[in-house]
């Protein structure tokens, strides 16, 4: 599958995963995105890249945040931008999902940013689009959501420079999230020294160890010597689906407070995909503390967007990966 | 001798029933098998098959292959299905009783067997429902489903409303000779997954269908048959522990039996990556180590049968985001090329490997059929075993093209299929 993210000369085409991706290519994204930083401070916050080119975010499910941070990257490249909220409108009326892409390939739309509750439905409408469009990953179900992934590295590079020494810490609900899927893969990709998952049994996936993490069930143990802490959001339904007792026992174990990111290196960075749950998975104290980056995420994430975008279209003028390995 | 005469010669014979397995003759008379060996003194065929280079065996009995009529013709048809069955050597199969509307009437099981009759390919047995629609409330006439025509009551693979309703199914299908099929999942452990709860699943994101959905339900139900008897046939098993406890039930002297579909013996959930939707299966398809459990129940007897458990669909079935495609493969027609893998990496020997598609199915079932004895039905295929065929559209006959083995090479080609004496299918 990894294959269908190149083009026959071997150019990213479609970003839909970080699996298959090599160290050079996810190093070139944040190089680009850092090229990219400054365009926010401009006066003018728009370069010519993407001009007369129109971007599609496709979003079946429902995401403020990250359909945001895709807009405006889209328009500081100067790309045309359609939103449109299918959760509500055309698969509702029954529409197939192959026919809702087929109309919109009809008006000649460049890319799609997809976002679906599915795993696995962006590779699908990435088969399945016309050869001059392509498919950026918006987050798909339990999968992928490579771009936040991405935008996290980028985070942690500008804070900790080189990734081989560092220890780094999942901690949540690592079985349904995509964000640690595509995290796991990019630190590893990246080479640090250890990425572990921390969270109750209910909420580690099976064979977790194959994705590449060591896994604690105790957050003390797991947060023991890391320098990045990645608390992920924990939904309120894990509490109906008899995945966890109750909220309350849930942040007395897995909760960061400042007495648990003690257990960190002083030094620690945490970070969260966001929106977070105060007072669920991580206390106002961490959240707004001086160890959190959270919203610089958010910052860097137009950057890492604008970066994707750019160098999917091949504006960018990227090295091949053949040229990469 | 009266009647249509023919002869098959330069064969192999393989005839696991009788334990057969030599180069002969076979002499059919009026549909019936006349004898193996040298014909007669006087006989006199009206038609001669050279099966030189080729294996002649009973005709297949697959125990489970969706037709998708009535109700579902847009998928495929039984005049469609039965005639990719024949061509796969498939001489009898049982159709599980999901159609629509369900077999849950005599109505209904006699539209099903007028319709094969008339299209005059595989004999279809229908598989009656155990509860009425299927949902597993109230238990089906099953009496009156007996006298229809059918062998077996199941409930394919949709979940009971609870362990009673099993006992009482059990009970009730023993008081006249049923057999019943249990497809063997627990649905709250299923929890709508679409892949096994194992490495790749994990890594795709996929909601994972642990092997204990399936180890649960066989549990339950060998506790209820210890109790209560049986016989009860296992369908479709996917995991090394069930196979391990069938074996251990039948130790034990309980009246079951099992089968594993081709496609479980061949891939794992490797074949998952991707998002490969003709690999979306249910059960999913499971782990090395469980793939490697069922090779060797298979080796072993525990598992007695072969399936195809084909399921035809439209290609809009198979056009979405992984977990929301319809589960199934299109298998008829690769049953017998996968079979004789298993052949060529040593798990069965070719006289093994057929006995798993011919008398194995048919003792399942209690039919006297899949042997070639002497004055049995003649329904036989002859096939070359080596020979190399692609799946594409020049070969495939069932109206399903959802098969992941779509532009692969595979070894074991069908050249005849008879039925009753009849030539339903010949090929090249």
């Amino acid at each position: 599958m990894n294959k269908l993210q190149f083009d026959a000369a071997g150019r990213l085409r479609h970003f839909l995963t970080i699996e298959g991706l090599g160290r050079d290519l996810l190093v070139r994204i944040m190089d680009t995105a850092q090229s990219f930083t400054s365009v926010s401070a401009q006066q003018v916050k728009k370069v010519p890249l993407l001009r007369g080119k129109t971007i599609v975010n496709l979003f079946f499910e429902n995401s403020t945040r990250t359909r945001t941070t895709f807009e405006l990257a889209a328009k500081r490249l100067s790309a045309d931008v359609l939103n449109l909220n299918i959760a509500t409108s055309a698969t509702a009326k029954g529409e197939s999902l192959l026919d809702t892409i087929r109309n919109l390939e009809a008006m000649h739309v460049d890319m799609f940013v997809v976002r679906h509750a599915e795993s696995g439905a962006a590779h699908f409408i990435a088969q399945h689009v016309a050869p001059h469009i392509s498919v950026i990953n918006g987050g798909d179900g339990r999968h992928a959501h490579p771009t936040q992934a991405m935008l996290d590295m980028f985070t942690i590079r500008r804070h900790k420079g080189d990734f081989s020494p560092l220890k780094v810490a999942i901690v949540g609900d690592i079985l349904h999230s995509r964000v640690a899927r595509s995290e796991i893969w990019a630190l590893n990709t990246l080479g640090v020294a250890e990425v572990r998952g921390v969270g109750p049994r209910t909420l580690i996936p099976a064979e977790a160890e194959s994705l590449g993490i060591k896994v604690f069930h105790d957050l003390d143990e797991g947060l023991a010597d890391v320098d990045v802490v990645i608390m992920l959001r924990l939904q309120r339904e894990r509490m109906s689906g008899a995945f966890l007792p109750s909220e309350h026992e849930y942040f007395a174990r897995f909760g960061l407070t400042p007495e648990r990111l003690a257990h960190a290196k002083p030094d620690a960075i945490v970070m969260h995909p966001g929106p977070i749950n105060r007072g669920v998975e991580i206390d106002s104290r961490v959240a707004d503390g001086p160890n959190s980056v959270i919203l610089q995420q958010v910052t860097f994430g137009i950057a890492v967007r604008m970066a994707i975008l750019s160098m999917a279209m091949r504006s960018g003028g990227g090295p091949t990966e053949e040229e990469l390995q | 001798m009266t009647g249509r005469h023919i002869l098959i010669k330069g064969g192999r014979v393989v005839d696991p029933a009788n334990g057969v397995d030599a180069l002969m003759s076979v002499c059919l008379v009026d549909g019936k098998v006349a004898g193996l060996g040298s014909p007669p003194d006087g006989f006199a065929p009206d038609l001669e098959i050279d099966a030189t280079g080729r294996i002649v065996c009973p005709g297949f009995i697959d125990l489970s292959a969706r037709l998708r009529e009535p109700g579902q013709e847009q998928k495929a048809t039984i005049a469609s299905e039965t005639r990719a069955a024949a061509a796969a050597g498939i001489t009898t199969l049982c159709c599980p009783p999901d159609t629509s509307p369900v077999v849950d009437t005599p109505a209904v099981v006699q539209l099903l067997q007028e319709r094969a009759e008339s299209a005059g390919m595989a004999r279809v047995l229908p598989v009656g429902a155990l509860t009425r629609g299927l949902a597993g409330k109230e238990l089906s006439e099953m009496s009156a489903l007996k006298q229809a025509g059918c062998l077996a009551v199941g409930n394919a693979g949709a979940p009971l409303a609870n362990l009673l309703v099993m006992r009482r199914s059990l009970e009730y299908a023993a008081s006249y000779g049923l057999l019943v099929v249990i497809r063997p999942e627990d649905a709250s452990l299923k929890n709508n997954g679409c892949a096994h709860e194992g490495a790749v699943g994990t890594r795709l994101g996929l909601p994972g269908i642990p092997a204990s959905a399936e180890t649960v339900a066989v549990a339950q139900a060998l506790a209820l048959i210890e109790q209560v008897g049986g016989p009860v046939h296992f369908a479709q098993l996917s995991t090394r522990r069930a196979v391990a406890m069938i074996a251990q039930a039948r130790a034990e002297g309980l009246p079951v039996t099992a089968d594993v579909a081709a496609h479980y013996t061949d891939l794992t959930e490797a074949a998952v990556d991707g998002f490969n939707a003709n690999t979306h299966v249910s059960p999913p398809l499971r782990s090395e180590a469980d793939r490697e459990g069922l090779r060797q129940g298979l080796a072993s007897g525990t598992l007695q049968a072969i399936c195809s458990d084909h399921q035809p669909h439209d290609v809009d079935a198979k056009q979405d985001a992984f977990p929301s495609t319809v589960p199934g493969i299109a298998a008829l027609e690769t049953l017998l090329p996968l079979t004789l893998s298993l052949v060529r990496s040593g798990v069965l020997g070719l006289p093994e490997a057929i006995a798993r598609l011919t008398i194995g199915p048919a003792r399942a079932l209690e039919i006297n059929s899949g042997h070639l004895s002497p004055g049995a039905t003649a329904d036989l295929c002859i096939f070359d075993p080596d020979k190399e065929w692609q799946v594409n559209d020049s070969n495939w006959l069932s109206q399903g093209l959802n098969t992941p083995y779509w532009g692969e090479t595979l070894r074991g080609r069908v050249t005849h299929t008879l039925r009753a004496g009849r030539l339903v299918y010949q090929g090249n």
